[in-house]
């Protein structure tokens, strides 16, 4: 909660790495967090040095002054009893911050521990600490300060450590509910497995996760405790005689007739410090949240820079346009963060003809699923397509209405998704979610829908169509929902179905099945598909013809003929030399000795 | 029952989870796998998803629960061991996971992640800073990478660290868990080849779990098949992989397609005629 600016110079001066850096240039780039940390620095340096700043002791009254107007020495003036405001203001913020960081302290070296050990742990620790926890969680805060109060007398501190207790909670749970997900992470189980003690691992591991989010919510909860605080005194629960912006209110509101002004400076204190701590605390909970996606997606835009890859390597395109698909010169740029854009497709072309089948091959950021969401216009925020041409059955699609795209979308084109099971709704049933498209696209009858979707489920040969009809995802396998979405993406008989990774999360005798199934459907309907994949045994099985995508470019394209059995270009030969099929299986394991020999 | 030149032995061990609810029945994940690692060996372990091919590992490493059987190292039971013998028994097992980018703490820079296993077996720090060095070396990582945080690597790269973690206290048995499958083809094959040169210098044995078959029989001396939560099938990589007995281990075979046309039109061929879905 002090100055958090030191801080940070000191670490880029002890280690010289990105992170401390950005993070603190982020911070400094949030003007309003800024100056919520200069006016809390300012607050806790005037706490600190109350003794020295305050001209006059705080509690030294001269009755004759009551109500004294400012004059040279007593900057604003004198309360009721003539004691000198500035210096009570000046001890008050002494008073309150104390308060507050008692609390604070209360809170955190009870909620913290316990937050970790239950989340950690679990068992009868997590049951019977949460139990504890609802309970306190359900006590009314003021209620049980007032009665605290009245057991334990008028002290401050006291009622502060009463608070402390009240809002630990909120850390007990932040940290467990943390802690939680963070025990189940691979790292974690990694440490148990490198022979790590639980609390090196929970001290090192798990504390270093909790950690933004802590200082996040210090920065609220001291907000909340000044603010708590402030009302106690002002119903005048303190003593009175230690000067606090909360005592100072109680006082000027009952002269409030004689001398308003006397609310206005702890007023503003109060108002002051607490608007600057959630200011910081939402200045730092988006520094210290965004952290490590900026710099992730930089990277990935570096790598798909053309820098590596000739230009001239590109397939020209052919002079005749694809029938069902056709693709120009497309480039899709995403816009960066300074404003900046970086172009990860370079400009390329695609047909397909009717009925054809053509895989889209590339690794991980080679730019083929951004292709695949060009043609449905549905790239991701911040994407574009910067230049080119896609026609479907002729029919401009970029720079098309929204309305428009919808529309071909739903009847033309069709998309089938990589993840089935993150594409289902899991609070409707199955038939729900095929049937509402098409009452909705099609207007049919409930009836009608119903009786089209048993038909499409039959279609992608589920074995019992009504019992999936009636499931809900959670009830169906891996398979059976990738089965379900390219029944949704038939309802509207498509031309042209555009699958991206359709096969990769699922097993491999699954996939086999997936993989029939759209050739049955390409034969029976003479459907088009644009499959995109990084597996080369799908392309073999599946397609007519491929395009080999590296870096934001189509590197070769030819008929999987072509491509696979006399590959031209190095990079896809560097693909099918990777792939493991034709390779020996490994001989058999002989004693050591003679296998280092041989 | 202790087999010969046998480092890792897993007799007959099941394991069940979920038995947490009240009046709930435990669920069993295995019934009943038996399994054996030689020295400086690899076992391959093939499976799909739900198999029970990761409880295998993490019940090997400690990480689930044994409700029977048993699991020998070196002669001795490691099953249901104290956490103190545990954590002594992690010189000589260690542990590469699938997914590169949670297995790495994304907070704690590449050279303390490296050099934790090695404190936490008594190393100084210099010590340990040298070995961390080396192993750095030994994955072909560059030096500067210590101070660097896991976001800044690339997935073939912090699959690298993650082997170099594992390798750091030259244990005897390295677990790899589906090691290379969220990797890119060619990245996949170099961290293939890193594994089988690390084998051949230092006689490490490995249990490499995988979905794959290819790349199982690329990195196996025998291969164990798992289905349910029962071994099917277990032989040599050449035997299991040419010339299966077990039906399901054909149809795994069968339906991995491959990146020859006409041997995959084949191959389906034989899928169709051997395992044809009966639609309807």
């Amino acid at each position: 909660m002090s100055d958090p600016i030191p801080d940070s110079t000191a670490a880029i001066a002890l280690a010289p790495t990105a992170r401390p850096v950005t993070a603190f240039r982020r911070f400094l780039s949030k003007p309003l967090a800024v100056a919520a940390a200069i006016v809390l620095a300012l607050v806790v340096l005037v706490a600190i040095f109350a003794p020295l700043l305050a001209p006059f002791d705080p509690g030294a009254s001269s009755l004759k002054d009551a109500f004294g107007p400012a004059d040279g020495t007593h900057l604003l003036g004198f309360d009721s009893a003539g004691r000198d405001v500035f210096s009570r203001l000046i001890w008050g913020a002494q008073n309150t911050m104390s308060g507050a960081g008692i609390a604070l302290i209360v809170a955190l070296v009870l909620g913290i521990p316990t937050g970790l050990i239950a989340g950690y742990y679990g068992r009868w620790f997590d049951s019977a600490s949460s139990w504890i926890v609802n309970l306190v969680m359900s006590l009314p805060a003021m209620v049980v300060l007032l009665a605290s109060r009245a057991i334990l007398g008028p002290t401050v501190w006291v009622l502060m450590i009463v608070m402390g207790v009240l809002v630990a909670p909120s850390f007990f749970r932040l940290v467990r509910g943390i802690v939680g997900n963070v025990r189940n992470e691979l790292y974690v189980d990694a440490a148990r497995v490198s022979g790590l003690r639980d609390w090196r691992i929970i001290g090192r591991h798990v504390f270093i996760v909790v950690r933004a989010p802590i200082i996040i919510q210090v920065a609220l909860v001291a907000g909340v405790a000044i603010g708590l605080q402030a009302g106690l005194e002002f119903l005048g629960i303190s003593s009175g005689d230690t000067p606090t912006w909360g005592a100072m209110l109680n006082e000027a509101f009952q002269n409030i007739q004689r001398a308003p002004l006397l609310l206005l400076w702890p007023g503003l204190a109060l108002g002051l410090t607490s608007a600057s701590l959630v200011l910081l605390a939402s200045g730092l909970s988006d520094v210290l949240g965004e952290r490590g996606a900026p710099a992730a997606r930089r990277r990935k835009n570096k790598n798909a820079a053309p820098a590596d890859v000739v230009p001239s390597t590109s397939v020209p395109a052919p002079e005749t346009r694809g029938a069902l698909l056709s693709i120009r010169d497309l480039a899709v740029s995403y816009e960066l963060a300074d404003g900046s854009d970086r172009e990860v497709v370079h400009g390329i072309n695609l047909d397909i003809e009717p009925g054809e089948i053509l895989g889209l091959v590339g690794e991980s950021g080679s730019g083929k699923s951004q292709t695949a969401f060009s043609i449905l216009g549905i790239l991701p925020e911040g994407g574009s397509v910067s230049r080119g041409s896609v026609t479907i059955q002729g029919t401009e699609v970029i720079g098309l209405a929204e309305k428009k795209h919808r529309e071909l979308r739903g009847t033309v084109v069709a998309y089938v998704p990589q993840e089935p099971m993150s594409n289902l709704d899991p609070s409707f049933t199955i038939g729900d979610q095929l049937a509402e498209p098409l009452r909705v696209r099609l207007g049919l009858s409930k009836q009608a829908a119903k009786a089209r979707v048993l038909e499409l489920l039959q279609m992608v040969e589920i074995a019992d169509p009504a019992r999936t009809f009636a499931a809900y995802p959670h009830e169906i396998s891996g398979g059976m929902a990738q089965r379900v979405l390219i029944a949704g993406a038939m309802s509207c008989d498509p031309d042209l179905l555009v699958a991206d990774e359709p096969t990769t999360a699922l097993d491999v005798t699954v996939q086999a099945e997936v993989l029939s199934l759209l050739r049955r459907l390409r034969a029976d309907r003479g459907i088009g598909v644009l499959i995109v994949t990084h597996n080369l045994g799908v392309v073999a099985d599946l397609c007519d013809r491929v395009a080999v995508m590296q870096q934001g470019r189509i590197v070769e394209q030819g008929t999987t003929e072509q491509i696979l059995v006399t590959p031209e270009h190095p990079y896809t030969r560097q693909l099918l030399g990777a792939a493991l099929d034709g390779v020996d299986a490994r001989p058999e394991w002989q004693p050591r000795s003679t296998e280092v020999s041989a | 029952m202790t087999r010969e030149n046998s480092l890792l032995e897993v007799n007959d061990v099941r394991v069940a989870f979920g038995s947490k609810g009240f009046r709930k029945s435990p669920n069993e994940v295995l019934h009943g796998v038996s399994l054996d690692v030689r020295e400086g060996e690899t076992m391959g372990l093939v499976g799909e998803s739900g198999s029970g091919k990761t409880t295998i590992g993490r019940a090997i490493l400690g990480l689930a629960p044994v409700s029977g059987g048993e699991i020998l190292f070196q002669g001795k039971r490691i099953d249901n061991l104290s956490a103190r013998h545990r954590r002594s028994l992690s010189r000589d097992i260690q542990v590469v996971f699938q997914d590169p980018y949670t297995s790495l703490n994304p907070a704690i820079s590449i050279g303390d992640t490296l050099s934790e296993p090695l404190l936490a077996q008594g190393y100084t720090s210099r010590d340990a800073r040298r070995r961390v060095g080396q192993l750095l070396d030994r994955v072909s990582l560059p030096a500067d990478a210590l101070e660097r945080l896991p976001r800044e690597f690339s997935g073939g790269q912090r699959q690298r660290v993650a082997i170099a973690r594992a390798l750091a206290i030259s244990p005897k048995l390295i677990v790899c868990d589906e090691a290379v499958s969220a990797l890119d083809l060619t990245t996949q094959r170099t961290v293939l080849e890193l594994l089988l040169e690390i084998q051949e210098q230092t006689g490490v044995s490995y249990l490499f779990i995988s979905h794959d078959l290819a790349v199982v029989r690329y990195m196996s001396h025998r291969i164990s098949v798992i289905y349910r939560g029962d071994i099917v099938e277990t032989g040599t990589a050449r035997g299991v992989t040419d010339n299966p007995q077990n039906p399901y281990t054909r149809k795994l075979l069968l339906s991995a397609p491959i990146a020859q046309p006409a041997e995959q039109a084949a191959r389906r061929a034989a899928y169709e005629r051997e395992f044809a879905s009966t639609p309807r």
